[in-house]
C-alpha cells in the first residue's frame, strides 16, 4: 500500500466560544479527537491600557486595573498603588494595611469561586457554578460596602484606602467566614468525591516542575506543579509576614492538582481574613502625608497650607519623583506586577503590566498537546485565564 | 360504499384516533418535562426557575415552543437541504412511533405485537440516523465531530441494553411487553432479581438519549451544541421534541422491564385502588427524575471514557449476569412455559 499522508484538519475554537473564558481564539489541529497543535490568538479584547495610563494623572489610573482581570479586581489596584507608593515613599497606616490584606484575600476568594466553579462548568457539573455565585455575590456586597462598587471598586489609595470600613461590617464578614468553611465542604462533595471529574481532571494538562518555572508560571499554576513559591511569604508585603497561612502545594502539575491548591487556598484566605479581624487595628485609614493623600474639609476650614494641598491635589494629582520600579503582588492568577517608569511629573511615562494569564495562556501548547478536544476546555479552565488582563 | 366506510375508513378513523390519544398527551408531557426539568433542576442550584410566564412559570413551555415556531428557518448555504431537513423529522418520528407497542394499563396498548421489545429496541436503535444525518448534512466540523460521537456512543450503549434485555426476556420468557409486565405481578419486580442489571440499564439508557453524564454529542463546552448546532426553529424544536420523547420512552422501558409497569408495588387494596395507568406515570416520573438529577450533579464524560465504560464494564457485565441468570434458571428449572 503507498503511503498516504494523512492530513490534519483545523477547528476554530472561538473566539465566541461557550468555554474559552473571554475571547480566546484556539486554531486547533486535529487528528481525530486529539489535538496536534493549539495556536492561541490573542488581541481581541485589546483596549491599549498600558498606553492609556500615559496619560492619565496617576490617582485616575486605578480604575484601569480594576478592569485589566474583572475578577480580581482589588489585587491589582494593589499592585499598582504599591508601586506608586514605593516611589512616593509614603507610609501606609497600620489599619489601612490590614484592610487591604482583608480585601485582597477576599478577592482571592472572589476569584476562585469563579475559577474553580467554570472549571467544572466546563467538564459539565452545572451546579457548583450556581452555588459559588451565590457566595461571590456576599463578597461583592463586601466589595460595594466599602466601595460603593460591585466589582470595579477603585478603593485603595496611593497610602492607605479611599474610606474606613463601614461600622458593623467586620461582623457581616465574620459572619460570613463561619458559614463559606460548610460551603466549600458542600462543593466538595460535588467536585472533589467525584469519580467523573476526577477522570476529567488528573493527568489532563501536566505541567512539571521544571517546566513550569522555564514558561514563567507563577499563582496556583505553579505551586500545583509542586513549587512552593508565594509572594506573600517570599517577599512579605503589608501586613502578611504577621499572617500564620500555608501554601498549597500540588504533586503532578495537573489540572486536578490546580483545581485541589485553588480550593485549599480559598480555606487560606479564609484563615487570613479571620486573622485579619482580630488582629486589626483602630487608627486612620490614609497617610498624613497631604502631598498623597487630601486633608480632611474641616482642616481646610482652618489651614491655609491644607486648602493649596488640597488645590494642588484636586488639579494637578500627585506628581511622582523620578525613578523605576516594579512591584509585584501575589494575585489569585499568580504574579501580577507593574514595572512604572515616572519622570516626576503627574502622569506616569510608561507603565508596564505583567499579567500572570498572559504567561499561562502561552503554555497552552504544551499542556493540549496529544490531549482531546474535549480536555482542552479542561486545560483552559484549570489555566485560570480572563481576557481582560491577557489582550490589557 | 357502507362496506368500504365500515371495512377501512372506519378501522383507519379508530386508528388515527387512537394514535392522536397517545401522540397529543405525550407532546404535552415532553413540554412539561422540559419545564420540570428547569424546576428541579433550579431548586438543585438554589434559582426559582421560570416564574414569569403564567402562574409559577407554568406557561413557559408553551412560551418556548410559540417562540421556536416563529422563528425563522436558517439553512446553512453549504448543507445538503434534503438531508438537513429530514434530519430532525426522523428524529421526531422515531421518538414517537415506539409508543405503539408501550403498555399502559391491561389491555391498554395500540399494538400489542409478540414481538415488542424487539420492535421497541429497533426504533431506538435507529434513532442514531437522525443524529448523523444531521451532523453530515450541516455541512459544520462542529456538527460532524458531534454526529461521529454519538453514532459511536449510541451503538456501544445499545449493546449493553440489548443484553440487559435477553435477562429480562430469560426470565419473563416472552418478547411481548405486556406478558413482561404480568410475569412481573407473579416473580416480583424485576428490579429486585436483577438490580445491578437495573443499575446498568439506567445509565446505558442516559448514555442512549444523549443525557447528561453521557451529553457528548451536544457537549456545550467543545462543540458548543453539537450535531444540532445549525439548526434553528421548528428544525431543532422537533430535535429538541424528540429528545425529550425518547427520555419518556426510555424511562417507560425502564419501568415495563424493571419495575412492574402499571401494576401497585405490592397488591393490596390502598395501592390497589389507584388504576394501573397512574402507577406507570409515577413509575416514568421517577426515572426521568433520575434523568434529571444526574443532570443537575454530574460532570460529563470525556467520550474515550465514555467508550471504555460502555465496551469494558457494561457490557462484560451484562454478558456475565445473562450467564448467572440462565445457569440459576437450568439448574433450579425455572423456566417459564
Amino acid at each position: 500500500m503507498a503511503e498516504t499522508d494523512i492530513v490534519t484538519y483545523s477547528v476554530n475554537f472561538g473566539p465566541q466560544h461557550p468555554a474559552a473564558h473571554g475571547v480566546l481564539r484556539l486554531v486547533l489541529e486535529m487528528d481525530g479527537e486529539v489535538v496536534e497543535r493549539a495556536d492561541p490568538h490573542i488581541g481581541l479584547l485589546h483596549r491599549g491600557t498600558e498606553k492609556l495610563i500615559e496619560y492619565r494623572p496617576y490617582l485616575q489610573n486605578i480604575p484601569y486595573f480594576d478592569r485589566l482581570d474583572y475578577v480580581s479586581m482589588m489585587c491589582q489596584e494593589h499592585s499598582f498603588v504599591l508601586a506608586v507608593e514605593k516611589l512616593l515613599g509614603v507610609e501606609v497606616p497600620i489599619r489601612a494595611q490590614y484592610i487591604r490584606v482583608l480585601f485582597c484575600e477576599i478577592t482571592r476568594i472572589l476569584n476562585h469561586l469563579l475559577n474553580v466553579t467554570t472549571f467544572a462548568l466546563d467538564c459539565g457539573a452545572m451546579t457548583p457554578l450556581l452555588w459559588g455565585f451565590e457566595q461571590r455575590e456576599k463578597l461583592m456586597e463586601f466589595y460595594e460596602a466599602v466601595s460603593g462598587a460591585r466589582m470595579h471598586a477603585n478603593y485603595f489609595r496611593f497610602g492607605g484606602v479611599a474610606k474606613d470600613m463601614p461600622a458593623g461590617l467586620d461582623e457581616r464578614i465574620a459572619a460570613w467566614c463561619d458559614q463559606f468553611a460548610p460551603f466549600l465542604d458542600d462543593l466538595e462533595t460535588l467536585l472533589t468525591d467525584n469519580r467523573i471529574f476526577k477522570q476529567r481532571t488528573v493527568d489532563i494538562g501536566v505541567v512539571s516542575a521544571e517546566q513550569a518555572i522555564a514558561w514563567g508560571f507563577s499563582g496556583p499554576m505553579l505551586r500545583a506543579s509542586g513549587v512552593a513559591w508565594d509572594l506573600r511569604k517570599a517577599q512579605p508585603y503589608e501586613v502578611y509576614d504577621r499572617m500564620d497561612f500555608d501554601i498549597p502545594v500540588g504533586r503532578h502539575g495537573d489540572c486536578w492538582d490546580r483545581y485541589l491548591v485553588r480550593m485549599q487556598e480559598m480555606r487560606e484566605s479564609l484563615k487570613i481574613i479571620r486573622q485579619c479581624l482580630e488582629q486589626m487595628p483602630e487608627g486612620p485609614v490614609r497617610t498624613p502625608n497631604h502631598k498623597v493623600t487630601p486633608p480632611s474639609r474641616a482642616e481646610m476650614k482652618r489651614s491655609m497650607e491644607a486648602l493649596i494641598h488640597h488645590f494642588k491635589l484636586y488639579t494637578e494629582g500627585i506628581h511622582v519623583p523620578a525613578g523605576e520600579v516594579y512591584v509585584a503582588t501575589e494575585n489569585p492568577k499568580g504574579e501580577f506586577a507593574v514595572y512604572l517608569v515616572a519622570d516626576g511629573t503627574n502622569k506616569p511615562y510608561r507603565c508596564k503590566i505583567r499579567s500572570p494569564g498572559f504567561v499561562h495562556l502561552q503554555a497552552l501548547e504544551l499542556m493540549a498537546k496529544g490531549h482531546q478536544l474535549a480536555d482542552i476546555p479542561a486545560i483552559i479552565g484549570s489555566l485560570d485565564i480572563v481576557f481582560g488582563e491577557i489582550d490589557r | 360504499m357502507a362496506e368500504i366506510f365500515t371495512g377501512t375508513i372506519w378501522p383507519l378513523l379508530q386508528l388515527v384516533g387512537l394514535t392522536l390519544l397517545i401522540v397529543v398527551p405525550l407532546l404535552v408531557a415532553v413540554a412539561y418535562l422540559t419545564y420540570a426539568e428547569r424546576k428541579i433542576i433550579a431548586a438543585m442550584q438554589l434559582r426559582q426557575g421560570p416564574m414569569f410566564v403564567g402562574p409559577y412559570g407554568l406557561l413557559q413551555p408553551l412560551a418556548d415552543g410559540l417562540k421556536l415556531f416563529f422563528k425563522e428557518t436558517v439553512i446553512p448555504s453549504g448543507a445538503n437541504r434534503g438531508v438537513f431537513l429530514i434530519a430532525p423529522m426522523v428524529t421526531f418520528v422515531l421518538a414517537l412511533i415506539g409508543w405503539a407497542v408501550i403498555p399502559f394499563g391491561p389491555g391498554l396498548v395500540l399494538a400489542d405485537i409478540n414481538v415488542g421489545i424487539l420492535y421497541l429496541f429497533a426504533v431506538s436503535s435507529l434513532g442514531v440516523y437522525g443524529v448523523i444525518m444531521a451532523g453530515w448534512a450541516s455541512n459544520s466540523r462542529y456538527a460532524f465531530l458531534g454526529a461521529l460521537r454519538s453514532s459511536a456512543q449510541m451503538v456501544s450503549y445499545e449493546i449493553a441494553i440489548g443484553l440487559i434485555i435477553i435477562n429480562v426476556l430469560i426470565t419473563a420468557g416472552s418478547l411481548n411487553l405486556s406478558d413482561i409486565v404480568e410475569a412481573q405481578a407473579e416473580h416480583g419486580w424485576y428490579v429486585i432479581w436483577h438490580f445491578p442489571m437495573f443499575v446498568i440499564f439506567i445509565a446505558s439508557i442516559l448514555a442512549e438519549t444523549n443525557r447528561h453524564p453521557f451529553d457528548l454529542p451536544e457537549d456545550e463546552a467543545s462543540l458548543v451544541t453539537g450535531y444540532n448546532v445549525e439548526y434553528s426553529s421548528m428544525t431543532f424544536a422537533l430535535f429538541f421534541l424528540g429528545e425529550y420523547a425518547n427520555m419518556i420512552l426510555m424511562s417507560a422501558m425502564a419501568s415495563i422491564l424493571f419495575l412492574g409497569g402499571w401494576l401497585p408495588p405490592v397488591a393490596v387494596p390502598p395501592f390497589t385502588w389507584i388504576p394501573g395507568p397512574i402507577w406507570f406515570i409515577l413509575k416514568i416520573s421517577l426515572v426521568l427524575f433520575v434523568y434529571i438529577w444526574a443532570r443537575a450533579t454530574l460532570p460529563r464524560y470525556r467520550y474515550d471514557q465514555l467508550m471504555r465504560l460502555g465496551w469494558k464494564v457494561f457490557l462484560p457485565l451484562a454478558l456475565a449476569w445473562i450467564v448467572i441468570t440462565s445457569g440459576v434458571m437450568v439448574t433450579f428449572d425455572l423456566f417459564p412455559d
